[in-house]
């Protein structure tokens, strides 16, 4: 087995210290693999922490509760334990996460933000600026953007950007939350295509897909988080 | 050096002021090219301690010690003055939160910057102003005020001349106190996009004290939030910031104005 992703046991609970230190359990009991090649799909109706999972294998949200792995060169490495700086490096050179957010320094152009993930890899500015320009032109942002900073750019122009971004350095993970949201049917497409790409190229993919065309198109299998639901 | 070995390691760091503690029981380590945010509120110890990192405050337990460049990990209070000033003014930068703490508002921003490059031994009149014009231009300061005093430059232009100050001798580690306190909304985006790209380009490591999680949150990949001299919680900072554990973090994060 290579599983990319393994995630044993998972569970989620939110403590509000604030509110009374409410507890709102989540999911409980999450266990599932990721293999390289296949697009696995997280289904389930909104709030049944489809996107909090997402977020505990990218470290960003803690897990406490089971035990997320996801191999680095070569070896599983249990996200809970690594050290800041080994995520950091997990982030850096295995896993990419594509959110429905961008958040970037102001200034900053699109181009170099859409290049930056290949750069921190060590390649030059100029293969990373052509490679972030291909992405761009495939995802149909107008040449004259690229130049300025997508802070005032429309919604779907944004989630193209992020995509570019999240895209472009190839990595053996990918995490997708909802990455076609506001897209239009043309970018929906390009979309399908850049994930059946990396799927082609062995990329495990762990995904959430609300528009069902695109499920149907990119899911290998699929995973129903009703299962885990725990009552509050 | 290698580069699998810490820059920075505070070992159960405290400071106390009579009985008063500043902070107490800190321990991290910072690696090469990491950007360190602490946060906190007013008083919770923040500054003291990045006073007591940066050599400027004795701590009154625990040690720091610093990976120098060619004799690995030393002690930074264990070093001779003489050897700590020369750290100071060379391999360490320090930015504060007021230009005119860092500044010397009386002679020339050219001066200004070329003094640390003449504390590092540089002598040629011309090469010292050509490296100073070329600092003024990358902080985006207009290189037709290099005679003038900072006295005559606004807020956001001292800062930004305080960060070629500190920056020209090539240093490997800079600590900062708040450097977007004071400024206004339009000329701290503009500080923190520079400052994000001049630690990125030259691959410093930075120890950033702030109150102000968006700029933590911009500038930092890792996170120790304070509160009444210790540290209540720490880890990368999305997580810090997007799940918060400890109650007083929650606070924090769940006190910022939404935009």
């Amino acid at each position: 087995m290579t599983q990319m992703i393994s995630i044993e046991n998972v569970g989620k609970t939110f403590t509000l210290h604030t509110q009374g230190s409410a507890t709102i359990p989540v999911f409980d009991n999450v266990t599932l693999a990721v293999e390289p090649g296949e697009c696995v799909v997280l289904d389930g109706p909104s709030g049944i922490g489809k996107s909090s999972l997402l977020r505990m294998i990218y470290a960003n949200y803690r897990c406490l509760d089971g035990r997320i792995s996801v191999r680095h060169d070569g070896s599983p490495i249990d996200i809970a334990e690594a050290s800041p700086r080994t995520v950091l490096d997990i982030r850096r050179r295995t896993m990419g996460y594509v959110s429905q957010f961008l958040r970037v320094i102001p200034r900053v152009s699109t181009l170099s933000i859409v290049g930056e993930p290949l750069r921190s890899l060590g390649v030059d500015k100029a293969e990373a600026d052509a490679k972030a320009m291909t992405l761009l032109a495939r995802l149909g942002i107008p040449e004259p953007l690229w130049q300025l900073s997508p802070v005032t750019f429309s919604g779907g122009e944004k989630q193209r950007v992020n995509i570019a971004r999240g895209f472009i350095a190839g990595y053996p993970v990918m995490l997708l939350d909802e990455p076609t949201a506001s897209l239009d049917a043309a970018n929906t497409a390009t979309v399908i295509e850049l994930i059946q790409e990396a799927k082609a190229q062995g990329t495990a993919i762990l995904g959430i897909f609300h528009d069902t065309a695109v499920r149907n198109a990119v899911a290998t299998r699929r995973f129903d988080m009703r299962d885990c639901h725990v009552a509050a | 050096m290698a580069l699998d070995e810490p820059l920075l390691v505070a070992d159960d760091v405290g400071k106390r002021y009579g009985t008063q503690v500043g902070c107490e029981q800190v321990s991290f380590e910072l690696w090469p090219g990491e950007v360190l945010a602490i946060v906190g509120e007013s008083g919770s110890g923040k500054t003291t301690l990045l006073n007591c990192l940066s050599a400027q405050l004795e701590p009154s337990a625990g040690t720091i010690r610093y990976r120098t460049r060619h004799e690995g990990l030393r002690d930074i209070f264990a070093m001779s003055e003489a050897e700590r000033r020369l750290l100071m003014r060379t391999d360490w930068g320090f930015v504060h939160q007021n230009p005119s703490d860092g500044l010397r508002m009386a002679v020339s921003a050219g001066a200004n910057i070329g003094e640390r490059l003449m504390a590092v031994g540089a002598r040629h009149y011309g090469d010292i102003r050509e490296t100073a014009l070329d600092w003024m231009g990358r902080v985006e300061i207009d290189q037709g005020r290099v005679d003038h005093r900072p006295e005559t430059f606004s807020g956001g232009m001292r800062q930004r001349l305080q960060i070629a100050r500190n920056l020209v001798t090539g240093p490997r580690l800079v600590f900062m106190d708040e450097p977007t306190g004071g400024l206004d909304v339009s000329v701290q985006a503009r500080l923190l996009d520079l400052i994000g790209g001049l630690v990125g380009d030259l691959g410093l490591s930075a120890v950033v004290v702030t109150h102000d999680l968006a700029v933590a949150r911009l500038l930092s990949h890792r996170m120790m939030v304070m509160r009444r001299g210790r540290v209540v919680e720490t880890g990368l900072t999305d997580q810090v910031l997007d799940d918060p554990q400890h109650e007083y973090s929650q606070l924090l994060v769940a006190s910022i104005l939404q935009s």
